[in-house]
This record gives structure tokens, C-alpha cells and sequence, in this order.
């Protein structure tokens, strides 16, 4: 079903997922939503599995048309949404009719910007995603962002009710965030003192970053030996330091595997407040332990599937 | 003993398996091997699995498998031993054309050593290698095997775009790009293949654990090739 007319494509808009999973093995990197907190939630709240394919809009500037009765979502760090110019509550199951005009405009605190549909994005799977690989020319719509005069179908899928996500489950983004590690997988690699410094002192996030990763600038750190290691696999959130000593953080994009050794990687739960953090805007970081984070992992998970459990039994979804 | 297998923890929610310190044919067949016994006998909760020279990285959801049961699994699975990698040890021969503008590193290459462009190419075709991993882009083979007395410093400034199916050289490592990406490796030929096409079944010509041949095919048979 037809559903959506691209006016206006802005910055770079993609179709996103929850990953390309599997292909690691074959070099393919993982895509799909830089802010998968966003992505699920946004779903979750049009009854659409969490992984559906959703449009990602990075800093606004974006404007589309509804062809048909929808439902849709807004997600991300404050984006500035309009319906036929009233604004539009983010975090919120909302209903188009055809000839409504939805935009994203700029100026909003964060970069990453979610619209969800109800049914998900109907565009091919590759590879078992539908997310956009950009380098690679392929997933999405035609391995490409997203040019005015796209038109996006969803799956067929019943309008939903309004309802609003509550606050406690949104994440909580910040200007300046703190960002929880977990130090490792090569935390041995660096002098103590760069540990320290790491976690003490806040880094800015600088203009080179993108759906790769993110370079940071800080205080340089050194190791014991070499920035050096025998090429493996990265996580999304993995902190890579090469030889000069500026930390790399590597995000949906990244390739699967690198050679620099890695001071820690970034809790799952914190990663969407690490991607929505702008360039020249101050990070922290503080040290977690596995244990502690896979409790926290779990708390969340578990406070989600409740939300979602309310939903599918048609609870009051306000509270 | 053993301080192999190592578990390094990338975060709560990806493992890494080290089977040894360097890169060696014994320890990369190894990694292969509980790559695939993994994928005979899955675990409920892996997403994704990545061999590379000395170590198996496994990603998985922490709600679906513990790491204290990924760690016992693995360990299970390494006792029991077993060369399982051998069943991927098939040969993929790849026809490729050496220097001219497809190979524009040949001649830095032949200088570097003192030698024949000939003679680079007959050392670079008479070796087996064996594919140790997949990685940096979709298909990217890292071979091992290269002659040494081939092997050449990458390029002090990558190349901003380095076309598909070239074939380059870093060091002791010999490999193909699948896709057009940057890269600073000496480009000394090109094959006609493809080595990654998303829309063929199967998208992918060639697979870690494997062996790979190079034999050398002119300019003419290249563009015959290469439709």
C-alpha cells in the first residue's frame, strides 16, 4: 500500500531496521537504526514487531505526504514534528489522513529522528534486512537515501489507537551526556593513568562522525605498547583508540572487524545517548561492570514487554 | 594450563573467543572449526558470529543466553575437538589480470623486490592461500600464503577508491576488494569475478576457511570475462 510521498529528503533520510544479523561472517556490517532505542519503542507503539523498517531522518529538513490512512510515531531526542504545521507529540501512535503533510523540521537537540509507520516499511529484504548499507549500494529503497519524490509503501496493517509511551521507558537523553562502558575487551592494552583519564575526564564529540562512528577529542590516550591488534570483531559501541590516541567509538555502520585495541565498549542501554550527542557537545564516561549491566539490560527489557504486554490485553496506555 | 580459550567481554552483549596469539594456520582452522560447530549445534540467543585469524566473536542477546552458558558451550565444544573446519576447505581458483591500468601497483611492486613483473606474478599465482577471515567490506577475503619475497609495505596514502575486484597486496597478506571502497593496499591486478553481488544466490564467492588460486588471464580474456 502506497502510504507516503517524499517533499523533501533533507540532510540524509534512510530506511532503517534492527540490523542486517547473520552476515558477519561474509564482512557485511550490522546497519539498521543508529538509535535503536528509538526504532523499537516507535514500533512497539504501532503494535509493529520492534525490528520493523522505519524512515531514519538525520537533523530534519524533512517533508512528506500521506497517500492513505495511516498511524504513525515520531521517536529520537526532541524532534521538532509537525502535522499540517500544528506540532505533533513525539513518543505518541498518531493518525494521517491521505493529504497530510508531515515534516521534521530542524533545530531539535538530537540527530537522530524516527518515523514509524504501522505495517513497518515495505521495501526488499536483503539479506534478511531492510535496512539501507549505503557504502554497499544496497537494503533499503534501492541501496540509497531517500530523494524528493520517493514514494514508501507499508505493509497492510489496521490503524491504531493514539497512545503515548511513558516517559520512564523513553531514553533519557541529555546534552551532555554520561555515557556507561564497560571497560574492555583490551582495557590491558593501555597504561593505567589513560584508564583513569578516560573515565574522569569529558571528551567532545567532533564534526567527523557519522553513521560509522564517532570521533572523539580528548585527552589523548597512550598505550602500553601498540594501538595495534590482530584484526577482530566490534560490537556496536566498541571504543577503538588507533595510535594517535583519540578514542573512535564504532556505531550501526561499522565494519565487522578492526585492528585497534579497544579501552571499552559502550553500555547497550546508553548507546542511544551517545549517537544523539552533537558535534562540540561534551561526553562522559564511567565505568560499569558486566554484571551490573546485564541487570540493568534485563530491568529494561523487562519493563518493556510489560508495556507491550498492556497494550496487546488494550490497557490504558497513558499510564 | 591452557590460557587458550581467552573470553574477552565486548560489553554485555558480545564475546569474544581467543584460541591463540598470532596469526597461524593451526589457531585460524581452529577458530573455523567452532565457527562451524556453533552453527551445527545452535544456542539459542546468538545473533551473529565473526571468524577471524585467532579469535570467534559471537554476538547475542543477554535476555536469550547467559555468557556463563556461551562460555560452557564453547568450552564443551572445544573439548570434544574434532576438525570440523575441513569440510570448507574447498578450492575457489580466480582468474585474474595482472598490471596495466587493472594492476597499476605491478611495477612499484617488481621494483620494490627487484624483480620482473613476470616473475611477481608467477610467485603471486604459484601459491595456495588459505582464507583466514572475511572483513572490512562485504566478501573482503584476508589470504595468508603470500610468497615473502612478494610481500610490500601498503601505499603510504590509500587510494580514495579502489575498484571492485582489484586484487592488492599489504605486507605478508594477499586480497580482493569486493565492493569500490578506499583502501591502501598495492593493486597489482583485477579479477572479472565478483566476489560479492547481492543479487546472486549465493551473494557471497568466497568463505573464510577456505583455499583460494590465482592464475593469470589476459586483458581480452578479462572483458570476455567479465559480462
Amino acid at each position: 500500500m502506497k502510504t507516503l510521498h517524499i517533499e523533501e529528503a533533507g540532510l540524509l533520510t534512510t530506511v532503517q531496521d534492527g540490523g542486517r544479523y547473520g552476515y558477519q561472517d561474509k564482512g557485511v556490517p550490522v546497519s539498521g537504526a543508529m538509535d535503536t532505542a528509538a526504532l523499537k519503542l516507535g514500533n512497539a507503539l504501532l503494535g509493529n514487531p520492534p525490528d520493523a523498517a522505519a524512515l531514519e531522518i538525520s537533523m530534519g529538513g524533512f517533508r512528506a505526504r500521506f497517500l492513505a490512512h495511516a498511524s504513525f510515531a515520531v521517536t529520537g531526542f526532541d524532534p521538532q514534528a509537525y502535522l499540517n504545521d500544528h506540532p505533533v507529540p513525539s513518543w505518541t501512535a498518531w493518525a494521517a489522513e491521505p493529504g497530510d503533510v508531515l515534516e521534521l523540521r530542524a533545530g531539535s537537540s538530537g540527530i537522530w529522528h524516527y518515523v514509524c509507520l504501522a505495517g513497518g516499511l515495505d521495501v526488499p529484504l536483503v539479506l534478511g534486512s531492510r535496512s539501507t548499507y549505503l557504502r554497499g549500494r544496497f537494503g533499503g529503497l534501492d541501496g540509497r537515501a531517500l530523494r524528493r519524490g520517493d514514494v514508501l509503501a507499508t505493509g497492510s496493517r489496521q490503524r491504531v489507537a493514539p497512545k503515548r509511551l511513558p516517559e520512564a521507558l523513553r531514553p533519557p537523553y541529555r546534552d551532555h551526556p554520561t555515557i556507561r562502558v564497560i571497560l574492555g575487551p583490551q582495557e590491558d592494552a593501555f597504561v593505567p593513568e589513560s584508564i583513569h583519564a578516560f573515565l574522569s575526564a569529558p571528551y567532545h564529540v567532533t564534526p567527523r562522525s557519522d553513521r560509522m562512528g564517532m570521533m572523539l577529542d580528548g585527552p589523548r590516550l597512550r598505550h602500553r605498547r601498540s594501538a595495534d591488534i590482530i584484526s577482530e570483531g566490534l560490537a556496536f559501541g566498541a571504543i577503538q583508540v588507533p595510535g594517535q590516541g583519540l578514542p573512535f567509538v564504532l556505531l550501526a555502520d561499522r565494519p565487522t572487524t578492526g585492528g585497534y585495541a579497544k579501552i571499552a565498549t559502550v553500555f547497550s542501554l546508553d548507546l542511544p545517548l551517545l549517537v544523539q550527542t552533537a558535534p562540540g557537545r561534551l561526553v562522559r564516561f564511567q565505568s560499569l561492570s558486566l554484571l551490573e549491566a546485564r541487570e540493568l539490560y534485563l530491568k529494561h527489557l523487562f519493563a518493556f514487554r510489560r508495556f507491550l504486554e498492556r497494550h496487546e490485553r488494550g490497557g490504558d496506555a497513558y499510564s | 594450563m591452557s590460557l587458550f580459550p581467552r573470553f574477552r567481554h565486548c560489553g554485555e552483549t558480545a564475546l569474544s573467543v581467543e584460541l591463540g596469539e598470532g596469526i597461524d594456520m593451526d589457531v585460524n582452522r581452529r577458530v573455523h572449526a567452532l565457527h562451524g560447530a556453533l552453527k551445527r549445534r545452535p544456542l539459542a540467543g546468538i545473533l551473529s558470529m565473526n571468524p577471524t585469524y585467532r579469535s570467534l566473536f559471537i554476538h547475542y542477546d543477554p535476555a536469550l543466553c547467559s555468557f556463563e552458558r556461551l562460555m560452557l558451550t564453547v568450552q564443551e565444544l572445544l573439548e570434544e575437538g574434532g576438525d570440523a573446519g575441513n569440510d570448507l576447505a574447498s578450492c575457489v581458483d580466480i582468474p585474474v589480470c595482472y598490471g596495466g591500468e587493472l594492476g597499476p601497483d605491478l611495477p612499484d611492486v617488481a621494483a620494490f623486490h627487484g624483480l620482473t613483473e613476470d616473475e611477481v606474478v608467477r610467485r603471486h599465482t604459484a601459491a595456495t592461500y588459505h582464507v583466514y577471515m572475511i572483513g572490512f567490506t562485504p566478501g573482503f577475503p584476508y589470504l595468508g600464503g603470500l610468497d615473502g619475497r612478494i610481500a610490500t609495505p601498503r601505499k603510504k596514502t590509500p587510494r580514495p577508491k579502489v575498484p571492485a575486484g582489484s586484487v592488492g597486496i599489504a605486507e605478508k597478506q594477499t586480497g580482493i576488494y569486493p565492493i569500490e571502497s578506499p583502501g591502501g593496499w598495492q593493486i597489482i591486478g583485477r579479477t572479472p569475478l565478483k566476489l560479492f553481488d547481492v543479487h546472486r544466490d549465493p551473494p557471497f564467492l568466497v568463505e573464510a576457511g577456505m583455499q583460494v588460486r590465482f592464475y593469470a588471464i589476459s586483458r581480452e580474456e578479462y572483458e570476455d570475462l567479465a559480462y
